[in-house]
């Protein structure tokens, strides 16, 4: 029977089948960090259960961690509470800490593929959404709940109804000036925010195929944002050629053996998709959002459009959306004064994303009105940035590198956008409030971030 | 939290805005404890008080009119982040079951783990309920699990919902799948055996 990409794994990893009910799956690789946690290591304390498979699970506090002072307690007692919470259960339960001060830390989604712990055909979890990033390999990746944790813990498995297949295939060349961000967030525009539920996603297509694994995992990465449980692009020789060498990647003649299998992940010729869907790259611009869900964005040179005045339903929400953003339709956003810059987060943190924003810095200076956030994705992006020799690049242009961690993605530390104030932010999410209460976020990548930090308005990359 | 599920009849709290995501839901600075409880105080944090804690008169939760533990929202519901606590929160504030024509994928499972049953309904009886409740806050719902059905007691239209066999068996038992799991040790083994 012809397979997808998807099928091949999720099919190698079926333990049994609940009749009428979901499926029992098998995990290889589980992501723990500190937020969504505490709450499955007290329920093994309360049935008196150890984790099954230790050497399975890592660990690593992210959401909650400082940028500036790692080296000292961090100051909020419940954030530090949390993170100790974690060492305390890693301790316990015989499970890979890589915690705060470790060489090894940083968002969980950047370092598991870095450390080769993330490889193809494998199936990962972990207690948050992002998991997705880690579908760029040609892996089953997809976020769970606490209760969710707590079975991987107590079991190594998971049960999961098997969602449908959708496969979306971009062709073409990309124009100057588009990253993997703008082709991310240009999807989930047409998609909207909730029209990829249900759906296991694949890309496809030569666009994506061209892309570099940084790029494959930004998309990935943002497939939760149209409801997908999870994205993923079939493994080629960029993907093998990424994983090579790393520390936790297979060696010597497992590696051979490796790649021989992942060179069959693939979708058969003639597998069907559930849904199927087409775009052109040559369509897409540098990408902002102008609303509160990822799905509401346009391409940086266009207005706001008028909501659908067929849905009576949507249109209360739209309109909800844009008062909170003090924004109205017709509007184009190029030129709005812009308060804070955030480069980073699981979506945007890592080398290649520090690569671009210092291209369009280099030589100029930060516009006075901003205020830049510039947080490496893990303590590996953290020196790369050194010793390519960009931390000088961005000093010399006024801005300031912070360490490590989610940072003001979600603004669980002290990184919060005041009330009122509006960012241009490379993470994932503009929901209301979600860099702090009261926020306003402008989802972008991160040339249009760099651009809009020199000048201090939201500002199109291609013109600067 | 692990109550058994049968049929339950209760008036509603209408949200009838769309795309709620789990950041509205329980704002992530909210998110820093470390065990289950408490959440319901939170839910809906920043559409229920104001920045220096006075509630927000016309917000549905904080209106007398509205009462019972049914949740009725508009579509797309519990979009966004995989947090748990988001259902931990509807939970803890006493809602049993929550409606709407759309639930995102995660939230949904998180909401079945916590014995909150997610009863999708067609866009028209998710419309004319919304209606109901409007005309007649104290309109009634019936959830039936067992006969997977739910009853708008006002019009008298009835719809059947979907729930996997399961799902409705732990419902109905207040069973959860950590028990499921452990019970199958042996065929993980011999998994992982022949792998």
């Amino acid at each position: 029977m012809a397979n997808t990409l998807f099928d091949k794994i999720w099919d190698a990893h079926v333990v049994s089948l609940i009749e009428g009910g979901p499926t029992q799956l098998y995990i290889d690789r589980h992501y723990c960090h500190e937020v969504t946690s505490p709450q499955a290591f007290d329920g093994l304390r309360n049935r008196g259960l150890k984790v099954f498979r230790p050497e399975k699970t890592i660990c690593s506090p992210d959401h909650n961690i400082p940028t500036l002072n790692q080296d000292k307690p961090i100051v909020d007692p419940v954030s530090r509470n949390q993170v100790e919470t974690l060492t305390k259960n890693a301790t316990d339960f015989g499970l890979t800490l890589y915690g705060l001060g470790h060489k090894k830390n940083g968002i969980i989604h950047v370092i598991g593929p870095e450390n080769g712990l993330t490889l193809p055909g494998y199936t990962i979890v972990c207690g948050d959404s992002h998991t997705s990033t880690h579908g760029a390999f040609g892996a089953v990746a997809f976020g769970i709940g606490t209760s969710e944790v707590e079975m991987v813990l107590a079991s190594q498995c998971i049960l999961q109804p098997k969602p449908k297949t959708m496969r979306i295939n971009v062709n073409g060349e990309l124009k100057a000036g588009v990253t993997a961000k703008d082709i991310a967030l240009y999807i989930i525009a047409k998609m909207t925010t909730g029209g990829a539920t249900g759906y296991f996603v694949e890309y496809a297509g030569d666009t994506i195929r061209n892309l570099s694994m940084e790029e494959r995992m930004t998309v990935c990465n943002l497939s939760i944002e149209m409801g997908a449980r999870g994205g993923m692009i079939a493994p080629d020789e960029t993907t093998f050629e990424y994983c090579k060498g790393r520390e936790f990647a297979p060696k010597g003649d497992v590696w051979e053996k490796a790649v021989a299998y992942w060179k069959t992940l693939k979708s058969d010729d003639v597998a069907v998709f559930d849904k199927e869907i087409n775009f052109d790259a040559a369509d897409i611009e540098p990408r902002i959002t102008f609303g509160t869900n990822p799905g509401m964005g346009i391409g940086i040179s266009e207005v706001i459009p008028a909501p659908n005045p067929e849905d009576e339903a949507g249109k209360i929400s739209y309109d909800k959306s844009l008062e909170y953003m003090g924004f109205e339709v017709g509007q184009s956003l190029e030129g709005y004064p812009i308060d804070y810059v955030f480069l980073g987060s699981c979506t945007n943190g890592r080398i290649e994303d520090f690569r671009a924003f210092a291209s369009i810095v280099k030589g100029k200076k930060k516009a006075d009105n901003i205020t830049a956030w510039l947080v490496p994705g893990s303590w590996m992006v953290a020196d790369q940035i050194k010793a390519e020799g960009l931390d000088k690049i961005l000093t010399d242009a006024g801005f300031e590198l912070r360490q490590p961690g989610c940072s003001a993605c979600l603004a669980m530390n002290e990184d919060k956008v005041p009330a009122g104030k509006i960012a241009v932010s490379t993470s994932n999410r503009n929901f209301e409030g979600r860099q702090g209460p009261g926020s306003r976020t402008i989802l972008a990548g991160p040339l249009v971030a760099a651009a809009t930090a020199i000048t201090g308005v939201l500002t199109d990359p291609r013109k600067i | 939290m692990k109550e058994k599920f049968n049929i339950i009849t209760s008036t509603c709290v209408p949200l009838p805005m769309e795309n709620v995501d789990t950041d509205q839901i329980i704002p992530a600075r909210f998110l820093k404890a470390t065990s289950r409880e408490g959440f319901g105080e939170n839910l809906f944090r920043d559409w229920r008080y104001d920045k220096n804690g006075n509630p927000i008169k016309d917000f549905v939760l904080n209106d007398p009119t509205y009462s019972g533990c049914i949740l009725v929202a508009g579509k797309n519901f519990g979009s966004g982040s995989s947090r748990e606590h988001a259902a931990w929160a509807i939970a803890d504030y006493g809602f049993r079951v929550v409606v709407s024509s759309f639930f995102a994928d995660i939230h949904k499972n998180n909401e079945l783990n916590n014995f909150v049953l997610p009863v999708v309904v067609s866009e028209q009886f998710l419309a004319e309920l919304f209606d109901s409740i409007a005309e007649n806050p104290k309109t009634e719902v019936t959830v039936d699990l067992p006969a997977q059905t739910i009853t708008n007691k006002v019009t008298g239209k009835s719809e059947s919902f979907e729930i996997n066999p399961y799902k409705k068996h732990c419902l109905i038992n207040a069973l959860d799948d950590i028990e499921y799991l452990l019970s199958k040790k042996d065929e993980i083994e011999a998994f992982e055996a022949k792998k």
